[in-house]
């Protein structure tokens, strides 16, 4: 059973750190705004009731519409919570960068991933193998990805690890996730692209180290060869695409889809 | 493939094969009939010609806006419907009832309708018919250029109705972004659809921008300083400066798009230098300030109705001027939070981050604002009252979610998802159409001389109230269990039981749809009982509660003179509110036409011709809307006189009706404030 089905609640039960940490980032902006919330939530229901027309027992002051202490203290409170959030986006903004290498002394796997009309691509540099539509990541090794498009803009999420990050047709972005938990988890593009849109989904299994070598090995005894002729199979439109895997794939491939669209702009 | 005479059209592009757009089509023709048929049967064609289709009257433009817009509401609202019934049959490897195609047209079509031909003809209906009678004026600044902004407005709505039944909307969402709304991926008429109606409305609102924004700084009445203005057309002034200041955007960046679909450029394209990205960036720097365009005037709508029904002051009236003016600046800095995850950087992100709760603290001063309104009044529990309330409460957990939405980080796992959409509807339910339903149900009787039903526009209320909570919480948790946007069907499980309960919440606001219909429809059956004789029903304070309801054509047979904020309670007060002046002068007025009609009828041609690639109609729909003008701008006879003696007619049967007027004292007050002072005549 994936963990999505027994914790439906998936940014609440992440399974890597990038993840956990947004987890009780979002935990502490909502009690801070709670600060705010409740009390006018409060007033309004009661400040209604009090002073319904019926009630000739409460004060009624027609000509009252200013207070110097309640003018300060409705600018001074919302000043001080928004200054309190403004540094707590400050540092987890940089923090948690996307852009921003995970620390670890295990080695990063380098990811480039490439978005399809309507499916992923996900290439491994280092291994010289690639896979459709699956993402096979070892647990507490950071993943350094590298997104781009190859056709309409495109939005890569793998809820349970965290963050999301956009990938654009010619240009690069980067993504550092990491899997604490072993599992399967359910990857997904965000950003609408298109009539496939709904099928563009993807399994990431999280395995341990061996687990992950043992799938690579597996992917380089197959025959599936990603060269220009699949690559233009690759290009034309498919829906709901089950997991494909190439044991081999051409060298900078993705560099060479970034610099198709921008000549000389790749790297 | 395209042909001279017809370009791209051919008869395929009729969807004969697709039952339920047939059915639509089908549907909106034969109600479209049946209006006409009854209009010819009654004899109305001339009346409709004369009163309504060729007037400059800003009470009558401000009316048919918000037929217009609830026309639109009702076509928005059936695509809410189908999407989230969509969503609640196809799951599992269910494929629902709408193939993507379809579904994908859905979703744009409604948000492109709710935002341009809903929720911007409600508010500029009311504020066309409010603001000149707030500020003692006659008209707008400029009459016929109001005229013509409806106009465009009307067929812009209408070409997208058409999109209907000949040819397609556009299936790129309703912020298109390319290179999805590129040819290459979008080759049919869809995004044409899209744009033509965006634009050729959007000059439309332009056009009111300019118009109000003149008529407020130029049309006050004497004594009527800034700072003596009421609160709405305060929030109306602003709301023009951010029409003027971000609309010319929005067509510079459609237009771009334009030349990349119609003349091969690149502006936004993948490849050949475009740059998909400027295309967010400047769609956001109209987007975003178009959401205070549409949220401020309720604002103001709130600010008019918690003051007079809790028969009091409103509270901090500079801190709300203040705040206002603050937050119309400030939605020009906070564009980028729109796209955090396209991977701006960490300090990019931070300052459109704290831009953006910036926001968060005028907007949150003017909630404690009304607050402190209520707090010691006499608070009339009336259905305009009760949006208000629910208001408050929504729109604060709105604003709470979406400062939760502008922390980067927290973005990065909410943005595309079933979170924001909650978040947004959220804003804009509550804080945009709960407020225009409470100026509606403000102001009928001033537009139409009687009040609305209360019980079923209480019930209405109710349907929406909670219709809106079951239809969009259960979003929220959606967003936090990874549920994208968009979808038109989903394997995930748990995502199935919060969508059947939106889709219950879509069933109560249908029901309160429904109802707000009976209400129109029992209030002008027991118009004679709801009738306001006094033209102040509900002791208001500013001074469109001076004229007779609905006012003469001329609004004010003498032009007010204004000593306080609240002109209109100040007047009570000083017991000169019902003194009928001695002598009466020659009143300028501007005479109807019907160039107004023509160019929309003009502009509808161009636009069509435009999405079709038919160069010569769109030639001569362009030159044909270019002679107009220049026949207009050259015409000496646009306007008149009404001599004294009518106006003196007119205004004593007005003091005659006063006098007799069974509402003497005010029906639903207490008496105790402010004194009602019997006519002096």
């Amino acid at each position: 059973m994936n963990p999505e089905q027994m914790n439906p609640v998936v940014l609440m039960n992440p399974a890597g750190s990038i993840g956990v940490d947004e987890k009780y980032l979002i935990l502490t902006a909502f009690a801070l705004m709670l600060l705010v919330v409740i009390p006018v939530i409060v007033m309004a229901v009661t400040f209604a009731w009090r002073y319904r027309a019926s009630n000739d027992k409460a004060p009624y002051s027609p000509k009252w519409d200013f207070s110097g202490k309640i003018e300060v203290m409705v600018w001074l409170v919302p000043i001080v919570i928004v200054f309190i959030l403004s540094i707590l986006v400050w540092r987890s903004s940089h923090a948690l960068s996307p852009y921003r290498p995970i620390a670890s002394t295990v080695k990063p796997i380098r990811i480039e991933v490439v978005s399809f009309d309507w499916k992923w691509l996900f290439i491994y540099p280092q291994l010289g193998i690639a896979s459709v539509n699956k993402l096979v990541i070892p647990t507490g090794t950071p993943i350094s990805f590298r997104l781009t498009s190859d056709t309409v803009m495109s939005s890569f999420f793998i809820p349970s690890l965290g963050s999301q990050i956009f990938a654009m047709a010619g240009m690069q972005t980067k993504l550092h996730l990491i899997a604490d938990k072993s599992g399967t988890y359910q990857g997904l593009n965000t950003q609408f692209s298109g009539d496939g849109f709904s099928g563009m989904h993807f399994d990431t299994i999280a395995t341990s180290n061996q687990g992950f070598q043992d799938w690579v090995k597996q992917v380089k005894t197959g025959n599936g060869v990603l060269n220009d002729a699949t690559f233009k199979q690759l290009e034309a439109p498919s829906e709901n695409v089950p997991p494909q895997y190439f044991a081999k794939v051409k060298p900078d491939l993705f560099g060479d889809i970034i610099r198709k669209f921008k000549p000389g702009m790749g790297q | 493939m395209e042909s001279e005479l017809f370009g791209k059209l051919t008869l395929s592009a009729i969807p004969y094969d697709n039952p339920i757009i047939m059915g639509a089509v089908g549907a909106s023709v034969l109600i479209g009939l049946a209006i006409l048929g009854w209009i010819t049967v009654a004899g109305q064609w001339g009346y409709l010609w004369k009163e309504w289709l060729t007037t400059v009257d800003h009470k009558k433009i401000g009316v048919m806006y918000i037929i217009l817009a609830g026309v639109m509401l009702l076509r928005g609202f059936s695509d809410a419907i189908m999407m989230r019934s969509q969503q609640a049959l196809a799951f599992a490897g269910a494929p629902g009832y709408l193939p993507p195609e379809h579904f994908d047209q859905i979703f744009s079509a409604h948000g492109t309708i709710m935002i341009i031909f809903v929720a911007m003809p409600f508010f500029i209906g009311l504020m066309n018919v409010v603001v000149p009678q707030q500020i003692g004026a006659r008209d707008v600044a400029f009459p016929f250029l109001n005229s013509v902004s409806f106009w465009l407005t009307a067929i812009s709505a209408m070409l997208i109705m058409v999109s209907l039944g000949i040819g397609e909307f556009s299936k790129a969402g309703w912020t298109g972004y390319p290179p999805l709304s590129e040819l290459q991926f979008s080759p049919g008429s869809g995004v044409d659809y899209w744009i033509w109606s965006i634009q050729l409305g959007g000059i439309g609102t332009l056009l009111t921008g300019i118009n109000f924004f003149v008529t407020i700084i130029k049309m006050r009445a004497p004594g009527m300083n800034l700072m003596k203005m009421p609160i709405f057309t305060w929030n109306i002034l602003v709301t023009s400066v951010l029409i003027m200041l971000s609309f010319p955007v929005l067509t510079v960046t459609l237009a771009l798009l334009t030349f990349d679909r119609y003349l091969g450029m690149h502006f936004f394209t993948n490849d050949m230098g475009g740059n998909m990205m400027m295309y967010p960036n400047l769609f956001w720097i109209w987007g975003h300030p178009e959401v205070y365009i549409i949220i401020l005037p309720a604002f103001g709508m709130f600010s008019e109705i918690v003051a007079t029904f809790s028969q009091k002051r409103l509270f901090g009236y500079h801190t709300m001027v203040y705040a206002t003016c603050a937050i119309a600046l400030l939605s020009f800095t906070v564009w980028v939070h729109h796209f955090f995850t396209m991977g701006g950087g960490a300090n990019v992100n931070t300052v459109f981050s704290i831009a953006t709760m910036i926001i968060a603290i005028p907007t949150g001063v003017k909630i404690f604002s009304w607050l402190f309104t209520m707090y010691r009044g006499r608070i009339q529990m009336t259905t305009p009252l009760m949006w208000t309330l629910a208001f408050i409460v929504y729109f604060t957990i709105g604003g709470m979610t979406g400062v939760l939405l502008t922390v980067p980080p927290a973005d990065f796992v909410l943005a595309n998802s079933e979170f924001l959409i909650a978040h947004f509807h959220n804003m804009l339910i509550p804080g945009a159409l709960f407020g225009y339903f409470a100026g509606y149900g403000y102001w009928f009787p001033k537009m139409f001389g009687f009040r609305l039903d209360e019980t079923w526009g209480k019930r209405a209320f109710w349907g929406w109230a909670i219709g809106f909570g079951l239809a969009f919480m259960p979003l929220y948790l959606l967003g936090f269990e990874g549920m994208p946007r968009r979808l038109d069907h989903y394997v995930n499980p748990a995502w199935h039981v919060p969508l059947e309960v939106a889709m219950v919440g879509t069933l109560f606001i249908l029901a309160a749809i429904i109802m707000q219909g009976i209400q129109l429809y029992v209030s002008v059956k027991h118009r004679v009982a709801l009738r306001d004789t006094t033209g102040d029903p509900w002791n208001g304070h500013t001074l469109e509660w001076s004229l007779s309801s609905p006012p003469p054509f001329y609004n004010f047979a003498v032009i007010p003179k204004v000593d306080a904020l609240d002109a209109w309670t100040d007047m009570k007060e000083r017991g000169i509110a019902y003194a009928q002046p001695a002598r009466y002068e020659d009143i300028h007025m501007p005479k109807n036409t019907s160039i107004g009609f023509f160019i929309g009828i003009l502009a509808f041609i161009f636009g069509f011709a435009m999405i079709w690639h038919i160069w010569w109609m769109a030639l001569t729909g362009a030159l044909g809307m270019m002679l107009l003008v220049i026949i207009r701008a050259s015409s000496d006879d646009v306007d008149y006189y009404v001599p004294a003696a009518e106006v003196k007619k007119i205004e004593n049967a007005r003091f005659a009706q006063l006098k007799s007027s069974p509402q003497a004292k005010d029906e639903i007050g207490h008496g105790t404030f402010p004194v009602f002072v019997q006519p002096q005549v």
